[in-house]
């Protein structure tokens, strides 16, 4: 069964984006097709390389990045939330002029728009929303 | 229908909500801060036990765990799984609503 998944809240507020996660890895566990996780308003916050909590402390960023690498995952963050909260890629901080180095995107990530959303809720068979 | 509650019934209305919009045949799952909507001899248990008839109730093992809310603690009949079991539950019902 193909699945996708929404993600509305940001990391380390309540508990939605690490709940995205679990679910996420049972999913595959399961056999499941994951199309794709869609990060939106505060949920874009996952995708930022830059943050660093303590050693002790679950890394929900890189948690995300490295599942997104062992099983091809596709990421995306939406466009306008990110850009609303810093979040840029390569392409982004370079044509808003925020120099050399701005750009925080996290890997395995990238950045689209809502029509992604909108695919992902036409062609999945099920799609499971995490958030606040 | 799958019907997903997040937040406390001692904080927010979430979980009334919801229990007003099931209908015969819809599984309601309890996770993060809903699984206190389990707890059984609260001023909250009556909705979950006024609907146990027509709709199936569950709650994520891991976050009751977290809270300390054993099955001894439990509105009578409700179900607990794990991540596994929310993709099962997730995969048996055609549409799913988060309530948050």
């Amino acid at each position: 069964m193909k699945f996708s998944i929404l993600v509305n809240e940001g990391p380390y507020t309540h508990q939605a984006s690490d709940t995205a996660l679990q679910f996420t890895r049972a999913v595959l566990a399961k056999g499941h097709e994951v199309m794709r996780v869609f990060f939106y308003h505060d949920g874009v916050n996952v995708g930022s390389r830059l943050t660093v909590p303590p050693q002790d402390d679950r890394n929900l960023q890189k948690s995300w990045s490295d599942l997104a690498e062992e099983h091809k995952l596709d990421l995306v963050v939406c466009i306008a939330a990110a850009q609303r909260r810093g979040i840029l890629d390569e392409g982004e901080a370079k044509r808003h002029g925020k120099g050399e180095g701005a750009a925080n995107l996290a890997p395995g990530f990238r950045i689209s728009g809502l029509g992604q959303l909108i695919e992902m809720g036409i062609e999945s068979d099920r799609l499971v929303v995490f958030g606040d | 229908m799958l019907h997903t509650v997040n937040k406390s019934p001692f904080q927010t209305t979430t979980l009334q909500s919801c229990l007003r919009h099931t209908r015969k045949g819809d599984a309601v799952l309890l996770i993060e801060d809903g699984v206190l909507g389990a707890l059984k001899g609260t001023d909250a248990s009556g909705d979950i036990w006024g609907r146990r008839v027509e709709v199936a109730f569950y709650v994520l093992g891991p976050d009751a765990d977290a809270r300390g809310i054993t099955k001894e603690r439990m509105i009578d009949g409700i179900n607990v799984i794990d991540y596994e079991g929310f993709v099962d539950l997730v995969a048996q019902h055609k549409t799913s609503q988060a309530w948050l």
